[in-house]
This record gives structure tokens, sequence and C-alpha cells, in this order.
């Protein structure tokens, strides 16, 4: 049996550039950065003052009636995830329960959900009372905890901890009875949720499939990991529009924030029954690991994101030269960027320095486990209207990097996309995204 | 033609044992894993007991132990469960030039496998530093004083819940698919199920699949007592998982690391490896019903038990065991006695359906592929394991749970069943292998 063929129809976002993946994709195209100043907490005493944060929001206009109540339940990632679901099924034209109860027009059942999760770090402030509560002469005491402190944490606690509560309240909103995973691989998880929801497709597994992932990244625990691991930039906090600089001479590190990004995938006949507009089909999907014991940066030769490439390319039998637009990775660290541009060079040869390269990080900051899902986003919306956004803050770009960094937007008919991901803990990722007429 | 999955390997670190054979002899025996709390002072918890992996070293199974050293309890335990599992497939680990037979860019890595517990005395003590109690807010400034004089980097990096496939990409340096998911309890039953239709697809030849998770830490004990998930039977933890019983209270929180290695049929022959057991059937669904409760009639398990008979082109008469999730909690037992009850129809009762969790404990993430390994066990020896505590039955849930002895019958075809917080359903059928 030949493997169905899997294309998406809708996606829905919220960046540090907007609410919604239309006003992202304007930011994009008109230069702007998502990087300011951490007003989530204070950043006192870290080595980099700076992220991506996305608007404000309120929560409550993102979840039916029936919802309201389970939005206490939700840690930053959840809402995240709960707003860019909502605006893939509307944008798709897929009327799911949580979108209107009464002109349902999906089969529950043959809807799956595939979303990347981050390692969700709890609410210190909502846990400080109860370590307060079990501190004996000023030090912490385990024995106060079990007797005065415990009872202290809100029962539900840990169900607003748990990496699968962002697919299961987006699951419940939209009446999602499919199958349904959480993957948990760091900033690989979006391309990886999306690639696996492909294949749950491509299989029979569902008509349809919501997929993506979301992060939160802007929290003191999360961030201070960042900074002890030597990942961001501590020498730009006073100038964040040009703090990271993916492939750049001067990068010194990366910028983390907050994002969610879901597409709607879905079998492409399905789609073409309804009529509904197709952004790209899902040609290309490798995904491979890099061995990095020391975990401080990537293998020098990039070889883990070498051999996802390599394997989405070979799916998508294309050649180097059918890509019009790379959307890199790219966080800013330079030994990172190097290893990834050495792939990428090693992959496609002479191709890789004339093919448009567009990292987005500079402008996005990276989301972690939102950010393969986001790029994809930019790569459907740079199809749709032939237009590649200038890249910032690569102005000379790094030693042994030989990318085609477009400094200057560009207008271009755009038939593939590669999108390339990695972590430190090894997962790689790499997705071919085909234009459909 | 799909390419069929087999088992040539199986490795397992758990609280009855640090190897599949005397976990096996274990459970034959119906010991339990249980007793009081060591790894930390649980002693005013509402629970003061767990089932814990005991007098474990990573470094007995790995020639390079340092690598691993800051490691997760789960990422620990994971390298011993996939040393034994590598060995056991005659796959080759800690070495540049495998001559296993296997491409390293069609190695597969697949784990259900849950984040590693915060770094204790450096977080606690960060909180009580910083929270002003006169402000009722905090003072972030004295906050990461303490964090950032105190925190390891490493010991921060390893509790991210992809680090144990990285732990196992550099045992084995497998280049192929590498994911990790977490789906909560129903976790590493998923990712063995995924990491099969990779290899049917023909991404990979070879999958290190399963679980390591370990919760055993003040935070994961908080959070399941406040959920009153955990049973409180503090004066018996032997006896205090007793799934499908009247007086069943909650589940006993274990840890640990299962894995098995999936192989294609084709390349299993190829390399001349022993077949230990055949996958032929993965479904998954979710509840959709709340993130509190499992869907009252059980829909969404239904579902997933349904979906993975159809995988497998069987009907529900053609299974010979269930492995239930029965974690031993008011809620999922019942539910789980009505989902199967709804599929197996007139031969629910017919259908022996026990829970080693009254032995092993819940190991969470790792709790699936764990007991995918005694499904397995059960079909090379058949027996169906029993379900120990079973003294008093819930009128209520009247199916066949091989009650407190295994059980000697022919075992082909056993279904392993894995639910997880928030409604999520996975099963996984595996049968003896026959060419």
């Amino acid at each position: 049996m030949d493997s169905a063929r899997v294309a998406i129809t809708g996606f829905g976002q919220i960046t540090p550039l907007g609410l919604t993946a239309g006003d992202t994709w304007d930011s994009l195209c008109a230069g702007r950065v998502g990087i300011e100043a951490i007003t989530a907490f204070d950043p006192v005493g870290f080595s980099c003052k700076i992220a991506g944060q996305v608007p404000e929001y309120k929560i409550r206009d993102y979840v039916p009636k029936t919802h309201r109540k389970a939005t206490k339940l939700m840690s930053r990632d959840i809402e995240l995830a709960v707003i860019a679901a909502k605006e893939a099924f509307i944008h798709a034209g897929l009327v799911t329960r949580g979108i209107d109860p009464e002109n349902i027009n999906v089969d529950p059942e043959r809807v799956a959900i595939n979303l990347g999760a981050g390692l969700i770090s709890c609410d210190l402030v909502e846990l400080a009372p109860a370590v307060a509560a079990s501190v004996t002469d000023g030090i912490f005491d385990i024995r106060k905890w079990g007797t005065d402190g415990l009872g202290l944490v809100t029962p539900l606690w840990l169900l607003k901890y748990l990496p699968n509560m962002l697919a299961c309240h987006v699951g419940i909103i939209h009446d999602i009875q499919g199958p349904s995973n959480t993957i948990t691989c760091a900033e690989t998880a979006g391309h990886l949720a999306i690639i696996e929801a492909a294949q749950i497709i491509a299989r029979g597994g569902s008509d349809i499939a919501l997929a993506g992932g979301a992060e939160a990244k802007v929290n003191p625990i999360i961030m201070i990991r960042q900074c002890l691991l030597k990942r961001v930039t501590s020498e730009n906090n006073d100038e964040p529009d040009s703090a990271c600089r993916p492939f750049d001479a001067d990068a010194k590190g990366s910028v983390f924030g907050e994002a969610a990004g879901v597409v709607i995938l879905e079998e492409l006949k399905h789609a073409e029954k309804r009529n509904a507009k197709i952004y790209a089909e899902l040609v290309g999907l490798g995904q491979s690991n890099s061995i990095n014991p020391a975990y401080e940066h990537i293998e020098p030769d990039g070889k883990g994101i070498r051999i996802a490439i390599e394997k989405a390319m070979a799916e998508a039998q294309i050649r180097p030269d059918d890509l019009d637009l790379i959307i890199p990775h790219g966080t800013g660290v330079p030994a990172d960027d190097l290893a990834e541009a050495s792939a990428i060079q090693a992959v496609l040869g002479d191709a890789a320095a004339k093919i448009p390269v567009w990292p987005t990080k500079s402008m996005l900051s990276n989301t972690g486990a939102a950010s393969g899902a986001v790029d994809i986003i930019a790569a459907l919306c740079a199809m749709r209207d032939g237009k590649i956004p200038a890249a910032k803050n690569c102005n000379r770009k790094a030693a042994g990097c030989n990318l085609n960094i477009v400094n200057q937007p560009q207008e271009k008919n755009i038939r593939f996309v590669l999108c390339c991901s990695y972590t430190y803990g090894g997962q790689t990722a790499a997705v071919v995204l085909k234009k459909t007429y | 033609m799909t390419e069929r999955v087999v088992i040539t390997g199986m490795g397992i670190v758990c609280p009855l044992g640090h190897d599949v054979e005397t976990l096996w002899q274990a459970i034959l025996a119906g010991k339990s894993g249980a007793a009081k709390t060591t790894i930390f002072d649980a002693s005013t918890f509402p629970t003061t007991f767990d089932a814990e992996v005991k007098d474990y070293d990573h470094a007995r199974y790995t020639k390079n132990p340092q690598l691993h050293e800051h490691s997760n309890r789960g990422s620990g335990f994971v390298v011993g469960a996939a040393a034994q599992a590598c060995r056991q497939a005659a796959i080759d680990v800690e070495t540049d030039e495998p001559t296993d037979g296997i491409d390293r860019s069609r190695l597969g890595i697949y784990l259900g496998a849950g984040e590693g517990s915060v770094d204790n005395d450096v977080f606690f003590a960060a909180i009580a530093e910083g929270w002003d109690s006169e402000k009722d807010e905090m003072d972030w400034g004295r906050w990461a004083q303490v964090a950032f004089g105190r925190m390891s980097p490493m010991r921060e990096l390893e509790q991210e819940p992809n680090m144990p496939a990285a732990h196992l990409a550099m045992l084995t340096g497998a280049r192929g698919p590498t994911r990790s998911c977490l789906t909560a309890c129903a976790a590493s039953t998923q990712a063995a199920g995924e990491a099969t239709m990779l290899i049917r697809k023909g991404d990979a030849d070879v999958v290190i699949a399963g679980g390591a998770h370990s919760m055993i830490h003040p935070l994961g004990l908080t959070g399941f007592n406040r959920l009153t998930a955990l049973s409180t039977r503090n004066d018996s933890p032997e006896t205090a998982s007793r799934p499908f019983t009247a007086s069943r209270d909650g589940f006993i929180l274990g840890e640990g690391a299962a894995i098995l290695i999936l192989e294609s049929l084709a390349s299993a022959k190829k390399r001349g490896v022993e077949i230990l057991a055949e996958v032929i059937g993965y479904g998954s669904s979710s509840d959709a019903f709340r993130v509190t409760d499992m869907h009252e009639e059980g829909r969404g398990a239904a579902q997933a038990i349904n979906a993975a008979l159809a995988d497998a082109g069987i009907t529900y008469k053609d299974i010979d065991y269930i492995n239930t999730h029965g974690t031993s909690t008011v809620e999922n037992d019942s539910v789980e006695t009505k989902a199967i009850k709804a599929v197996f129809k007139e031969e629910a009762k017919n259908t022996p359906a026990s829970s080693v969790k009254s032995m092993l404990g819940h190991l969470i993430g790792a709790a699936g592929a764990a007991e995918m390994i005694t499904c397995v066990l059960a079909i090379r020896d058949n027996i169906a394991p029993p379900t120990m505590n079973l003294n008093d039955p819930d009128p209520a849930l009247d199916l066949d749970y091989v009650p407190n002895k295994p059980r000697k019958m022919p075992v082909n075809i056993a279904m392993n069943e894995s639910f997880g917080f928030g409604g999520q359903n996975n099963v996984v059928i595996i049968k003896r292998y026959q060419d």
C-alpha cells in the first residue's frame, strides 16, 4: 500500500511578534525584532536580561465557556498551545466542538494531536508560601514540608506541569479523540511532532492532525539554566534588537523566548475533497541524532544534522538546486551555528552558497519546543506570498559559514523549503515542504 | 510489503531486580518491590513508602561511567537496561566500529522518558531565601544569588526529558530516528508502538525502545499525594498495591527503566539473532474528556484497544492474556474493567487480565515498557503473571484478574494496556513469533 500524501491546510501561532500567525508574519516582513528586556520576572543577577515574550493576552478569550474553569490548571505553556490551536482550526476551516459545537465538520475519532513540549518549570512564586512554611532555623526542612508545606500546594498542582497537558487541554477543548502524543525533545520537539503526525496520517491513522509545539521559556528556572550552560548572550542586554546574531561573526550566544506554533496536517485527498486551501505538502522528513557527550556544543561537523537533512532530501526526491529557501535552526551560539552550517554545506555542496538562508531566531528568539513549528509556519507564509523577509543581525558572516544569508527582502517563487533543528540532547530533524498549486 | 517487527532483546532496571530473569522470578513468586522511602526523608508525607530501585550502579554496564555520572535517576537506569538489551540482541555498544550488521543511521531510539528531579537542596533553599513573607513576593535578587551560586549546569541540563535518549545515543552510537515522548503513565507503551511504526515504514531497521523515569523525589511525591493518587497504606507497603480489590486506595510510586530492542524481521534474520516475540498491533487514542478524570465508560481506552486489534488484524477472541494498566486506583481499575468488557463482550470474563503493578509498583513513564517485557515472558513460558493482594475483590469488578498465583496456560498473544493522566490511551499487542 502506498502511503497517503500529507498536506498542510492551516496554521496558528502566538509569538513574541504577535498573537496570531498573521501578525507574526507582518512583523517578520517589517523587520521587527521580538526580543526585549525581561518583564516576566526581575532578572537581577542574570547574565542575560532579555528574552522574546509574547504580547499580553487573556486566556479566557480563547477557550469555550465549558473550559473556563480548567484555565486554572493551565501553565503558560498550555495557554500558548491552546491559543495557537484555536487559530489553526479556524484557519483551516475546521469546525470542532471548541469552535462551534452546533456546526462540527470533523470526525473526532479521525483527528490526531501531536505536540512538542518542553520541560515545564513550576511557578516558584506559587510554591513559595509552602516552602516558607517548611523552614526551620532558616533552612528548608523536608520533614516540615511533609507536615506543614505539602498541604499548602494546590491539590491539582502536578497537572499544570505534565508536558502532555498541552495536548490534553487542546484535545478536550476541540474533542480530539484520535492518537495523541507529546514529544519532549527540546528544540527539535516541534519538528519531530509534525513528522510523527505526518506519518500517522500517511499510514491511515487519522485524516487530520494538529501538530506543532509550544514552550514558555521566560521563567527564572529555565532562564538560569541557559545562563549556567552559557548558551545565552550576556553582552547585548542593552541592545535587544541586535542581540541574537545567528551565523554572524559577532555572535555571542542565543536569546530565549516563548511561543506556540501549530499546523493542521491533512491527508491530501481529504483536504481536496473539502476544497481546503493547501499551503504546502510535507514531502521530506528526516530524523537522526547528534552524539555529543560533553553537551557543551553540538558535534563540530554537525553529523547528526547532516544525516537528517540527507534523509529529508532523499525522501523528497529533490536535488539541492530545487530548494528555494532554507530556515536553519541558527541559534546565535557560534560553535553550534558553525556545526549546522557545516552540515548544510556538506549536504548541499555548491548550492549551499546560493540558496537563500533565513534564520528566524534573531527576530523570534529561541522558543524551544515551539521553534521548529514556528519556523515551518514562517516557511508556509513565505511560500504563500512568494517573499523572503530580510535576515537580521548577520552583517558579517562567521568564518566557515558560506551560507547565503539574505539581508534584503526578496520576492521569489518558492517551490521547496528546508527547515532543520537540533538539541543538546542529540535529536535532530529536517523537514522539506513543497509548494502545491 | 510492510516490515514485520520483532523483539530481539530486553533489559530492565526496576524495583524487582536489575535484569529480566530476576524480575520474572520475583513476579512468579509474588514478591513486592515496595518499602519505606529511602531516597529522601518522606517520613512526614501522607505516603511514606514507594518502590525503589536499590543498590544500582550504572558503572557495572559501561566502560565510560563518567559520561553518565551527572545523569538523573532515569538516565542512569536506562544505561543499564539498554546495555542488557543490546547484549541480548547482539548490538555492539561503546565502539566506533560496530560489527553487528546494523547501519547506525538506521538504528533509532524511542523512549517514553520522564524529567529528572530538580536539584532539591538548591531548589528549595533558593526559594526559601528569596521569598519575602512580609511582602508576599519573591526577591529575585536573593533567589538568584543562591541559585547562581549553587546550581550545577550539568544537573540542570540532565533534568531535560530527552536526556535518557542522549545517554543511549552515547552508549550505542545510534544515528537513526530518535524521539522521546512523555504521555504520563502511557509513555513507554506509546514509544514502543511508535517505534514499531518507524520500522514498519522503513525509516529504521532497529529501534531501542522503552522507558525511563523516576518521580520519587519530593515534588513528585507531593504532586501525586496532593492528587490523592497514591496509596497511604503506610503500615503495609507490600500489600498496598491491590488492583481490582474493594479496598484499593491508590498506586505505589515506582521507578526504573525498561528497554526492548525492536527490529525488522528481515534485519533479525540477516543478523541471525534470536527472536523473542513479535509486535503485531498498536493503538493510540485520547479521551478528550477531562484533565482530571478518565472517561467514565472508558471510551478512549476501548478505542485504543480496538485500534490495536484492527492494526494487528485480529479480534478480541484471539487475545490470550491482558496485561492491564491496573494501577490500584479506584478510578482506573473500574474504568479499565468497563473498557475491557466493552471490547471483549462475551469473552471478557474468560480472558485473564492481571496487573503486575501489584508487585512492581507504578513506574510511570517506564511502566508500559516494563509490562511489555512481562508480556513477552508470559508468552515465552506460557504463564499469566498474577495480580497479588487480591483478597477482597470489588464486587463490581468481575473479570478474571489471575488472583494471587501465576497461572500456567497457553499464551500466544498478549495485550499490554497503558493509560495516562489527561486521557492518554496506548495499547500494544505482542505475539509468539512464528516464521
